[in-house]
């Protein structure tokens, strides 16, 4: 970055709000139906069709925004935002211009250079649009997530570089998901988020023109495009051009983005108050319900996880950094298992398997109570470690109960000290070598003989308890 | 009248409005527009400065809807109003090159 230019970023975030049905209508929000399986009138913006609007929508706005420390606005309203466009049948959009229902908050975030608030200038309700397939023939069109709940909730531009930027979307994601508002999954679209960004000469106080940065789908994407917006105006800049106010499309592949309107499509919304909605009031009593509803959120969870219980700080910042892997954790320890022993599976298998299988931890399919039986499995003695990894495998992608499996797969630990003595004799007779060794004083040929014995067990063996039988066995 | 519509105003509104006018339908627009627009300078004659704006034509507020699916896939019914189908699709003309 060069360092006579200071980079100046405000970010639009658009979040599908988790609710059963769409905002305006009782058509269902369910991620892949087949195509236009959940629409209806209103959803297909059909003349005479009356939108309602869905109370849920109204609380998770209101919740994201007290835990953004927002002001409520006690009287808000709907407008409409007209363009045309297939993926929008109504050719208008039911949004929030005038008095949008939260504003003027903000949140601390922790960045490489320090903390700082980035302040939330305001969070409005509108409807997401329908979904377009191009080909050969022509458009094709699924308006099944047409009329699905968004906020959006615009920042001010308080943010300088990448860093700060992804700062800022991690915080926002975790307070969204703690308090159960939207899963926030960048990749699948339920968290979008918009890149406003403009350069200016290192001590400006003017903002210089700024572009806007769409199709952002992970944060790798918005890293690299912030940086190649930073050069791309900082170039026009230096060679005596002017940056164009202009809303750009990020090409993830190739690396670089376009102009994404020609000026065929003037961006001039004529919004104007949406005639088909009452206005929504909202009371002190509604809002301190919502405030008392507030669940604990990421930062209070860190600080009572530190008194807690004994687990080192950087494993509370990573299972704290999912609510699903966050809920695992209690839930497990609820059901007895000591809180090392369940931070270690999450902290080492689970995310080894998750990056394996290259899951969000919000898609964990195995259940508290498995975890808690498997781990019981090994401090009981039924299961060494390595086959208790193996198990969990099966548990990461099948979510199987561990007890059955053990019990069918034949996995149990040989506690038959008889058996066990029967194959340690048989390895001892087709080891001559190590066995000597071992008698003249090379103590590390016992290791071999043990990785034999458990090799002829099939791992069901204690390897400890092996260890003991062979020493005590080669010591006479 | 007062107002008048330029060219360049009445094809920028063409744009918007996704119309293609005739150079005839382009002045009869012209014409009608600024009569709408003397209209509109007549109601500004009138001293508004203590009347609250009217959102909504009945005094109703908090109208809302349980989160409860009700609808069911009326996909046949609702595809009945696209232009053209294909499969379970709505079919428009190629909106990208
Ligand atoms: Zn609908």
């Amino acid at each position: 970055m060069n360092k006579h230019y200071e980079t100046v970023i405000g970010l639009e975030v658009h979040v599908e709000l988790a609710t059963k049905t769409k905002i305006f209508c009782s058509c269902s929000t369910a991620f892949g139906g087949a195509p236009n399986t959940h629409t209806c009138p209103v959803c297909t913006g059909m003349p005479g069709a009356l939108p309602v609007l869905n109370k849920q929508v109204v609380e998770y706005a209101l919740a994201v925004g007290l835990a953004t420390n927002c002001k409520i606005n006690k009287y808000s309203r709907f407008d409409r935002k007209n363009y045309f466009y297939p993926d929008n049948p109504q050719n208008y959009q039911i949004s929030q211009l005038y008095l949008p229902i939260c504003y003027d908050g903000g949140v601390e975030i922790e960045a490489a250079a320090g903390k700082k608030i980035v302040g939330i200038h305001e969070i409005h309700m509108e409807e997401d649009a329908g979904k377009l397939f191009h080909d050969e023939e022509g458009t094709l069109i699924d308006y099944n997530r047409s009329g699905v709940p968004l906020i959006e909730i615009v920042s001010e531009p308080d943010m300088r570089n990448a860093d700060e930027v992804i700062a800022y979307l991690e915080k926002l994601r975790l307070i969204i998901q703690y308090l159960g508002a939207s899963d926030c999954k960048l990749q699948e679209g339920s968290m979008r988020a918009d890149v406003n960004l403009s350069v200016r000469r290192a001590g400006a106080k003017e903002l210089g023109t700024r572009t806007e940065m769409k199709n952002l789908n992970s944060f790798k994407a918005i890293m690299r495009a912030i940086e190649s917006e930073e050069k791309r105006q900082i170039e026009l800049i230096e060679d005596g051009k002017e940056v164009v106010q202009e809303t750009r499309r990020w090409d993830d592949g190739r690396e670089c983005s376009y102009p994404m309107r020609s000026k065929e499509d003037a961006q001039d919304y004529r919004y104007f108050p949406e005639p088909d909605l009452a206005p929504v009031i909202i009371s002190d009593e509604w809002i301190e319900r919502i405030k008392g509803a507030q669940p604990e959120l990421r930062d209070e969870k860190r600080v009572r996880y530190r008194a807690e219980y004994d687990i080192p700080d950087y494993d509370i910042d990573i299972i704290t950094s999912s609510k699903k892997m966050a809920d695992i954790f209690e839930e497990t320890i609820k059901l007895g298992a000591r809180p090392k022993e369940v931070s270690n599976w999450l902290m080492v298998e689970t995310m080894r398997l998750l990056k394996e299988h290259e899951c969000e931890p919000e898609n964990i399919k195995f259940s508290p109570q498995n975890l808690a039986k498997l781990i019981a499995l090994v401090e009981k003695g039924s299961i060494n470690r390595t086959v208790a990894k193996e198990v969990f495998e099966v548990m990461f992608c099948e979510n199987i109960d561990p007890e059955t499996y053990v019990h069918e797969h034949g996995l149990g630990m040989v506690s038959d000290e008889g058996a066990l003595k029967e194959i340690i004799e048989q390895v001892i007779a087709a080891n001559p070598q190590s066995v000597a060794d071992y008698c003249n004083g090379k103590k590390q040929a016992l290791g071999y003989l043990v990785g034999q014995t458990m090799r002829a067990m099939k791992g069901k063996a204690d390897p400890q308890l092996v260890n003991k039988i062979l020493a005590e066995r080669l010591n006479v | 009248m007062a107002d008048i519509i330029t060219d360049e105003m009445i094809d920028y509104v063409s744009i918007l409005a996704k119309l293609e006018l005739t150079p005839a339908e382009k002045e009869q627009a012209k014409n009608d527009m600024a009569k709408m627009l003397d209209y509109v300078d007549m109601l500004n004659e009138l001293d508004t400065s203590g009347t609250e704006p009217m959102y909504h034509v009945f005094p109703v507020s908090n109208v809302f809807r349980e989160d409860v699916v009700v609808n069911g896939d009326d996909s046949e019914g609702m595809l009945k109003n696209a232009p053209e189908r294909k499969d379970n699709f709505y079919k428009v003309p190629r909106t990208v090159d």
